[in-house]
């Protein structure tokens, strides 16, 4: 090829593709800087999205407690004896407020007073109750008793720098009474057990997540007793054991399928059937439970069946060959090498379950429940929904509960996950 | 004994019979020293007895709870009064309603006062009743795991082969256990269907599928029911594709060249810290993504909007489908890897080979090549958009209106379907039914669309095996 | 064939590699390869090897499967740069320019030295697309006829045109394997490349597509220099006017084929080509 004029159309092939070369190198950066691009874009998702609840989250684990002279006197109390105290009499909510107007006597007004009396939450009057059964003792004398600052007021604490400022749904006279509270040293921050010590609540200063958490186990309780047994023997069979039919093909359409229909039509059906047709009780883990073995049965199947499948044939044979039976070799040589890709899949389906909401609001786990549950029968709610319904709360004190909530579900998911990912590699090495 | 005590009874007894099957076999062999001329080793003597034990007389238990509840009814209904038995199906339940209320109350120990004698007959009647069958349950269900016991035992003789007998039960067994997909398969079609045909006798069927105005709220009242056009779906299909598009422009394009980028170029320290974060993606919880979408992702949108000028509902199509197209982002690029991958590394060389840069390798051959998987993807991932309920509960609004505009609030089937079902409300309303409807909608959409993406990208591995 | 494993222990320990036998040099080199050496990650998988590629001739590299014959191909167009463990060191020269420079691009040197595949790879697209994604990607083709041009000649040149001038919208891997290798012939040399490389071209084919291939690159040589790795020493005696034999990595004799395969000169060689292993 011998150069000639530098016409287009007379250049040489090497002439020709170098002249393309530069636009074409620059398409190249261009594109491959899109894809740092969209990886990029999904750190900065996870980023913001873990720091926004982290720090969201960050009040919940505090409350603010202030420091009350309360005068047990006998005549407020309407009792005179420990005796009573200790049966529980007494009209402490008169105590606690005239106690409080005590330390405060400059307010008089009834509108006033009961702005202050507002400052504390609604619980101080067992509070006190608590304080006086433990010590009976100081019945008819002042002592210094700690409670719980209403949550309005603990939010206002927890976001402004200094006692005293303006505040949304704080007046100017309790912004100066918590001034005067503050400087007097009389309010405390502590850390806040009553967030894993008490069930929901409508105050959010006394909410907590022990009775979804309760709720939680009892229904993961349930779904893993349902689903581990049920997944494995479906596997087994299908692995081991099914003839090459068009019951077996059903079954594997089925089973793929279901994989993939939106949970919420798992609680339509848990609604339909397993509440109207054969009346369990709403609300329970036992149907959650179900409803939630039901949604997480495929995922279980298919990693079972992969895991089986990877069992070397050279060990069946192995087994088949010294005269055990095709179920003894199964149960007693298969099954044992392929169950911690089993327990991988089974944690996997598990974890799954245990962020799922939606199939659980259709069968009534959505109610609002105070009351730790103590079976699987026992209306209860989950951690998923509980997270669910102090999102919609109208207080903003629940917005750090909500994200609190929500560490508490992410890190339950992420030692799931660990221990999965921890088998998974035990299982690889194995194999 | 309520029906957990009854099930714990009988582990303990299935127990029991395993060690009594186990003697049994020894005794009929006579001694343990003679135990090897047994057909069968003694353990498996043992598991057939405890087998025998347990399950007949849970098949049993199961059943009867299944139909318990409609017996007593049947029960309740047949001691009334003719007047009462004439009401009407609705009244009729709610007086059942009442009386099973009032037992409650009475078996709790609360005062009945004020009530009608003849319901609080009723209720004493009822309660009678549950209680005799509570007993016969009892009696009826420990029977038959001693009869069943008794009858395998007095079959074991020297050539007995239980081995061979338990090996069929715990087959019998496994296939009932992988014909659970097959029953619950079933049982979403048939309640789905059976409360959406009861539906359609109130709505008539094209005003659901093509009427503009959804209003269930005023549907309660009886007479408007059918004529008032209140349940019409399509601002709920509208709202639901809006924010399906949505999420499919964050997803489509983030995931695929998440997916290109991490099989093509990066280094394995780079994909070693981005798979766990696709994985922290795909695992948080839909109600996080949910909890973020209303009180982070809504919020800024909204004031991003006023800072332009524009008016932005506070429960914007847009905030639900970016944080939906975010959670779709992984299932996206997990899916499209695979196809990626599945194109023989043959045809990239080749091209490499011909001088093409690698994007262009990507973008004219393997891309194309890989089409059929990546559509397939696409498919799984919009049907997964569509059936998607937290986000769009929580960060989507209520009102259905029929727009395109990503700025104002739409509603969607899922969010429908929650807010219909949930909260005290008859069982038999249209308003309840309606929501049956709209899963039956829903699941037809997403199996279709299951279906035909599984096809697909069956059909493309098969060009490349 | 037997494995590497073996045919070590048919390989007397005194029979040393010392120096490549023959003479490497070519009076008219296109492209000349000095003490090149190639490693996957620790592995050393070429050793110290020198060798020209006479302009317009055919070279054949010959050797057991696993000797390196593979991996030197790909060297000369840079296809191991795609696999990131792969380091090659040395002097590799296309008319006397270095092609590991720091600032050659290596879609310039693809475009010169082109391609070949031992399974025929054509593209899922129409037989038309297959060989104008060449001239496409690399803007040879000013207009619609240029490209139509070119897309003609070099299915003729690849002569396949006759079989399929019918037919050229329809799908390339709809053709038969023969056809579908002719037509990976036809889409390398429609970037009018001046080296050819090709990797067992033959190897996936039926006997008859075999011959119409080998006669092909018989014709090609006129225009082209081509290289061809083969594992059938039938096939390197057809075609070739060099060869060059390979042993665990290293380049044991150089030759004119005839020579070579009536009259080698090194043992390994000999051992080769009568058959004793490989």
């Amino acid at each position: 090829m011998t150069k000639q004029t530098q016409t287009s159309a007379e250049l040489t092939t090497t002439e020709k593709v170098a002249f393309s070369l530069k636009k074409r190198h620059r398409k190249e950066k261009r594109f491959q800087w899109m894809g740092r691009l969209a990886i990029g874009f999904g750190f900065m998702l996870v980023l913001i999205l873990l720091t926004d609840i982290f720090i969201k989250a960050m009040p919940a684990f505090h409350q603010h407690w202030v420091k009350l002279e309360i005068d047990y006197r006998k005549d407020w109390m309407k009792i005179d004896s420990s005796e009573s105290v200790l049966a529980g009499e007494g009209s402490y909510r008169t105590t606690l407020k005239k106690s409080i107007y005590q330390m405060f006597p400059e307010v008089k007004d009834r509108k006033q007073k009961r702005s202050l009396f507002a400052l504390f939450s609604t619980n101080a009057e067992f509070t006190i109750k608590n304080y006086l059964m433990e010590n009976p003792k100081v019945l008819g004398k002042k002592v210094d008793v700690f409670v719980r600052l209403d949550d309005d007021i603990d939010t206002y604490l927890k976001s402004v720098n200094m006692p005293g400022e303006e505040f949304s749904r704080v007046n100017q006279a309790q912004a100066g009474w918590v001034l005067e509270l503050f400087e007097l040293k009389r309010i405390e921050k502590r850390w806040n057990t009553s967030f894993f010590l008490n069930g929901d609540s409508r105050d959010p200063e006394l909410a907590g997540v022990k009775g979804a958490l309760t709720g939680t186990l009892l229904t993961m309780l349930v779904t893993l007793l349902l689903s581990f047994p049920l997944g494995v023997a479906a596997a087994l069979y299908l692995e081991e054991f099914a003839p090459k039919n068009r019951w077996t093909d059903l079954i594997e359409v089925n089973i793929n399928n279901l994989a993939a229909v939106p949970s919420i039509i798992f609680g339509l059906l848990g609604l339909a059937v397993i509440i109207n047709m054969f009346g369990l009780p709403r609300s329970a883990p036992l149907v959650g439970g179900i409803v939630l073995t039901l949604m997480t049965l495929p995922t279980i199947i298919i990693a079972s069946r992969a895991s089986i499948k990877a069992v070397p044939p050279s060990i069946r044979e192995a087994a088949l060959g010294l005269g055990a039976s095709r179920m003894q070799t199964a149960f007693g040589h298969v099954l044992p090498i392929a169950m911690p890709g089993i327990l991988t899949g089974t944690i996997i389906g598990m974890a799954q379950a245990l962020g799922e909401t939606a199939p659980l609001l259709m069968i009534g786990m959505v109610a609002f429940i105070v009351d730790i549950p103590g079976g699987i029968t026992d209306p209860a709610t989950v951690l998923p929904v509980q997270i669910y319904l102090w999102a919609d709360s109208p207080e903003r004190a629940f917005l750090a509960k909500t994200s609190a909530a929500i560490l508490v579900l992410l890190s339950f998911l992420l030692v799931m996950n660990s221990i999965a990912a921890f088998l998974r590699k035990k299982f690889e090495k194995s194999l | 004994m309520n029906s957990s005590t009854l099930v714990l009874t009988l582990l303990i007894l299935a127990l029991f019979s395993y060690w009594l099957g186990i003697q049994r076999s020894l005794k009929v062999a006579g001694g343990v020293s003679r135990a090897r001329l047994l057909v069968s080793l003694p353990r498996q003597f043992g598991l057939l007895t405890g087998f025998w034990c347990a399950l007949p007389a849970l098949i049993v238990l199961l059943l009867w709870n299944a139909f318990e509840s409609q017996v007593v009814d049947s029960l309740l209904i047949s001691s009334f009064s003719q007047d009462i038995q004439a009401l009407p199906n609705s009244e009729l339940g709610l007086y059942l309603n009442d009386i099973k209320i009032l037992a409650e109350n009475l078996s709790a120990g609360l005062s009945s006062e004020g009530t009608e004698s003849e319901k609080q007959q009723a209720a004493l009647y009822l309660l009678n009743i549950q209680n005799n069958s509570a007993w016969i349950r009892t009696a009826l269900i420990l029977v038959i795991a001693v009869a069943s016991v008794a009858f395998v035992v007095s079959r074991f003789s020297m050539e007995f082969r239980a081995r061979a007998e338990l090996e069929k039960i715990v087959r019998w067994l496994l296939l009932a256990s992988s014909g659970i997909a097959i029953l619950t398969t079933l049982g979403i079609i048939l309640s789905v269907l059976f409360e959406s045909i009861q539906f359609f006798s109130a709505v008539p069927p094209w005003e659901f599928l093509f009427g503009t105005h959804w209003s269930p709220q005023t549907a309660m009242r009886t007479d408007q029911v059918a004529g008032s056009g209140a349940f019409g779906a399509v601002p709920l299909f509208a709202g639901t594709l809006l924010i399906t598009f949505i999420a499919m422009l964050i997803a489509v394009p983030v995931g695929m060249m998440t997916a290109i980028y991490l099989s093509q170029y990066a280094s394995a320290k780079i994909r070693s810290i981005a798979k766990p974060m696709l994985e922290i993606l795909a695992g948080v919880p839909t109600v996080v993504y949910g909890f973020f979408a209303a009180l982070t992702v809504a919020p800024f949108i909204r004031d991003m909007g006023s800072l332009l000028g524009l008016s932005v509902a506070s429960e914007s199509a847009l905030a639900a489908g970016v944080v939906m197209g975010v959670m779709i982002i992984p299932f996206v690029s997990s899916l499209s890897d695979d196809a990626i991958n599945a194109v023989p590394k043959a045809l990239k060389e080749g091209s490499l080979g011909m001088g093409a840069t690698q994007s262009e390798t990507i973008k004219l051959v393997l891309l194309p090549a890989a089409l059929p998987g990546i559509v397939g993807a696409i498919l799984l991932a919009v049907s997964r958009a569509i059936g998607e309920t937290m986000i769009v509960v929580m960060a989507a609004g209520m009102a259905a209106n029929l727009t395109a505009n990503p700025l104002d609030s739409v509603t969607t089937v899922t969010v429908q379907i929650v807010t219909l079902l949930t909260g005290d409300q008859e069982f038999d309303s249209p308003k309840t039914l309606a929501a049956f409807a709209l899963g039956l909608m829903l699941f037809i959409t997403t199996l279709a669309l299951n279906v035909i993406a599984l096809k697909v990208v069956r059909k493309y591995r098969e060009q490349y095996d | 064939m037997i494995d590497l494993s073996s045919s070590e222990s048919l390989v007397s320990d005194d029979i040393k590699i010392n120096k490549t036998v023959g003479n490497i040099y070519a009076d008219d080199a296109k492209m000349s390869m000095r003490n090149v050496n190639v490693f996957y990650g620790e592995k050393q998988a070429i050793k110290d090897v020198s060798l020209d590629l006479a302009k317009n001739q055919v070279t054949a590299l010959i050797g057991p499967s696993g000797c390196g014959k593979s991996t030197f191909l790909r060297c000369l167009n840079r296809m191991n740069d795609t696999i990131p463990i792969c380091r090659v060191e040395g002097e590799l020269k296309l008319d006397g320019d270095d092609i590991y420079a720091k600032g050659l691009d290596p879609v310039l040197l693809r475009a010169r030295v082109g391609m070949v595949f031992q399974k025929p790879n054509p593209f899922p697209k129409s037989i038309y697309d297959n060989v104008a994604y060449g001239p496409k990607i690399h803007g040879l083709a000013t207009n619609k006829a240029e490209l139509d041009e070119i897309v003609v000649t070099s299915l003729q040149r690849a002569g396949l045109f006759n079989e399929v001038k019918d037919r050229l919208d329809s799908a390339g891997t709809g053709l038969s394997g023969g056809q579908q290798q002719r037509l990976c012939i036809a889409r390398t040399i429609a970037v009018s490349p001046e080296v050819i490389l090709m990797d067992e071209p033959a190897s996936a084919l039926d006997p008859i597509a075999t011959a119409v291939i080998e006669e092909l690159i018989d014709e090609l040589k006129e225009k082209y220099t081509i290289a061809i790795v083969t594992h059938s020493m039938q096939q390197a005696a057809r075609v070739s006017q060099t060869t060059a034999y390979f042993h665990m990595g290293q380049l044991v004799e150089v030759g004119e084929t005839d020579q070579i395969f009536t009259n080698p000169s090194h043992e390994l060689t000999e051992n080769y080509i009568t058959g004793r292993f490989g």
